[in-house]
């Protein structure tokens, strides 16, 4: 049933968009809920030895973007990037061996879940360092413009990192010197424990603050895949027309605890009844229903699908498992550029 | 009869009698009042001291360090807390360029009284972002002291001295030491920032060490004590400035030098310590001085690889072991129980 406009403007959207473009977006959702929730799963049988922030909840997010987004272009990341991996195309193999520090991941096992990589998807890292990656992509934006390539960065990043210097001083310089980059910050309320109203004024809206710093922007409802993914698509081709740095703020919720597989809704940082209002806006399921509702994509085919990624997610684990811990003779290789070892 | 609490509680006591004796102390960082409070060392300080001297704040670490130096010029004592040490690079900026410079700059006209806790990771894959033992960064720098207590007693009477003192102090707690435990007096007593602490008395070597190697090395210690061997060990506790007469005096003692270092090798605090007791003690030195640092590449993050980053009682007590000229093997001594080597204890598990 549609109970208002903004409903009817969903189903419209729903409609309008081809049956592919769906599918895509809801392969990455799923896939996304299960390898994270894979990983939460298995985290207690204490072999994953290194922090791990999961995405469960904020899978939007990333669908939706890296949906409107081309294989070529840059995306960024920061220690929650699971998500943006997978979403990029991110070789889940190599990232679940990574998690389990082996030589077959992503980093050589160098890195561990906050610092993946996969340049053949112009995945180009993510790091723990929160704002770290920020300038990162302004840079690889630089380099796309000074090249005179098509191809435009996008970076990830969390409402706490807007807190740094480091996020002014790149939106000013993006902004002056007009680069082809989509800033993407993902609002779930939280840094850690610390909820936003202790960190920025109460008022003000992260999105408006970079208006006023001459960078176009909006805010949606990063828990509707559909909805980032078309705020993605009319930025993307803006700054790929060469009209300069956007920026799109995206409300989201992270279920589970901020590092780590467990819940934490009991510790009293945040109540049950917040968290549970989140749940209901599942992106995952809620797009699920909408695709089912609209009958654009048969029943089947969702479930093929489901049975698709679940063993390619089962797959990726015994990869990991069967592959080997880097050598200890390998302790001093690639600390520098053109090193033999 | 000893007071026992542990490593965390023992700075929780310090924040509690600075914040009593001086209103002006006041404490924040990212998650000072959050439900864990930084591993338990500032948990309920909001509730007694309220939220204008206890709170959280944005994740803007260059900036709040400027803060805190502007209020301390103004006589406030700030105490800002970092959960890695490696968060705190953001503001490098304002420690070196403003806080090590304000008093020797101006004349000495400014005082700048501000305490830096920073956290250094060690294990679960911590890795190159979240372990970086980066003290000789800091002891580089004029104008800044540096302390790195081990035990509890050390780790509460030097966060009230750095507290109290009115220059920049940074103080580095290693992560593998806050469930440590060890007998804290009640009072409020201080430790002078640059005294070191005898930890073992011996004639034949002396091991010059800092924080967590400070562990690894009273383990080494009392194993080799039972092959007969018998070490001075000197816990520095400060880093800058360092002890140099209790380093030299031990010297003299014993002819022999091995400085243990959590940092990387290339221009650790271990090599300074060497070069000093190469200029000064040339003489006493019956050997060449070692060391044993951590070995210089970013810390890798899988459980292969940090296996053998780090260096334990083993390595020590087979570096003790060749200088004395004797034949032990630390592999075939220390008994670790089976515990992964990534961990300090059962106490411990990730993902922090
Ligand atoms: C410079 C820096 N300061 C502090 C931290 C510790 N830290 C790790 S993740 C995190 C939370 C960041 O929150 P946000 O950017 O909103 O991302 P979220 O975890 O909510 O996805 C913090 C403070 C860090 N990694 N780097
Ligand atoms: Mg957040």
């Amino acid at each position: 049933m549609v109970h208002s406009i903004k409903d009817a403007n969903k189903m419209s959207n729903l409609h309008q968009t081809s049956t592919s473009v769906l599918k895509e977006i809801y392969t990455k959702l799923f896939k996304i809920r299960t390898v994270e929730e894979t990983i939460a799963k298995k985290y207690t049988e204490w072999e994953m030895r290194c922090p791990t922030h999961l995405s469960t909840g904020q899978e939007g997010i990333a669908a939706g973007v890296c949906q409107a987004l081309l294989k070529d272009d840059y995306v960024l990341s920061t220690h929650r990037s699971h998500a943006h991996y997978l979403a990029k195309g991110g070789d889940l193999n190599k990232m679940i061996a990574e998690i389990y520090g082996k030589e077959s991941g992503c980093s050589k096992g160098r890195g561990g879940s906050m610092h993946l990589i996969d340049k053949n998807v112009g995945f180009m890292g993510s790091t723990s360092i929160v704002g770290g990656t920020i300038p990162l992509a302004a840079g690889l934006a630089l380099s796309s413009q000074l090249k005179k390539e098509s191809k435009i960065a996008c970076v990830f990043f969390g409402d706490a990192a807007t807190e740094e210097g480091v996020f002014f001083e790149t939106i000013n310089f993006a902004a002056v010197k007009n680069l082809p980059i989509l800033f993407i910050c993902e609002n779930n309320l939280y840094s850690v424990y610390s909820p936003l109203e202790c960190r920025q004024p109460v008022n003000r809206k992260i999105f408006e603050m970079v208006n006023g710093i001459g960078i176009p922007s909006v805010a949606g409802n990063g828990n509707d895949a559909l909805e980032t993914y078309y705020k993605s698509k009319k930025f993307v081709d803006e700054i790929r027309n060469g009209d300069g740095p956007r920026f799109i703020e995206l409300s989201t919720y992270r279920w589970r605890e901020h590092c780590g597989p467990f819940f934490d809704n009991d510790i009293g940082y945040r109540s049950e009844t917040e968290f549970e209002s989140w749940k209901l806006r599942d992106p995952l399921l809620n797009f699920e229903n909408q695709l089912i509702k609209i009958k654009k994509i048969p029943q089947e085919v969702i479930d093929t699908v489901k049975t698709e990624i679940k063993r390619e997610v089962i797959e990726a684990f015994q990869f990991a498992d069967e592959s080997p811990f880097p050598d200890v003779s390998e302790l001093y290789s690639n600390i520098y550029s053109g090193d033999t070892n | 009869m000893p007071r026992i609490i542990n490593f965390a509680q023992a700075i929780n006591e310090a924040f509690v009698q600075a914040m009593e004796i001086d209103k002006n102390v006041i404490c924040y960082g990212l998650g000072v009042d959050d439900p864990k409070g930084v591993f338990g060392t500032t948990i309920g300080l909001q509730t007694k001291y309220g939220k204008e001297r206890v709170f959280d704040i944005p994740a803007s670490e260059n900036a709040m360090t400027g803060i805190a130096i502007g209020a301390s010029m103004a006589g406030i004592r700030p105490v800002m807390t970092h959960q890695r040490l490696d968060f705190s690079l953001l503001s490098l900026d304002q420690i070196i360029n403003n806080a090590a410079k304000f008093h020797y700059m101006f004349g000495g006209q400014h005082k700048i009284p501000i305490t830096i806790r920073m956290i250094v990771g060690r294990g679960w894959g911590q890795g190159p972002t979240h372990s970086q033992n980066l003290q000789a960064l800091f002891a580089h720098i004029p104008g800044l002291k540096v302390v790195m207590p081990t035990t509890p007693y050390d780790a509460k009477g030097l966060l009230l001295s750095s507290i109290f003192d009115d220059n920049p102090v940074i103080f580095i707690e290693h992560r593998w030491l806050h469930n440590m435990e060890g007998d804290v007096p009640e009072n409020d007593y201080r430790i002078e920032i640059g005294k070191s602490s005898q930890i073992n008395e011996g004639n034949d070597i002396t091991i010059v060490s800092m924080s967590y190697m400070t562990v690894e090395a009273i383990h080494a210690v009392e194993i080799l004590k039972d092959h007969d061997i018998n070490c001075d060990l000197i816990d520095l506790r400060s880093v800058k400035p360092i002890d140099w007469s209790s380093i030299h005096k031990s010297i003299k003692k014993t002819g022999r030098l091995l400085v243990l270092d959590t940092g990387v090798t290339e221009g650790s605090i271990a090599g300074e310590i060497i070069a000093n007791v190469c200029e000064n003690c040339w003489n006493d030195l019956k050997e060449q001085p070692h060391r044993i640092c951590l070995p210089g590449t970013p810390t890798p993050t899988s459980y292969s690889l940090t296996k053998a980053y780090y260096k334990r009682s083993e390595t020590i007590i087979n570096t003790v072991s060749k200088m004395m000229n004797k034949d032990l093997d630390g592999y075939v001594l220390v008994d670790r129980k089976d515990l992964p080597h990534d961990v300090p204890g059962d106490w411990f598990k990730g993902p922090f």
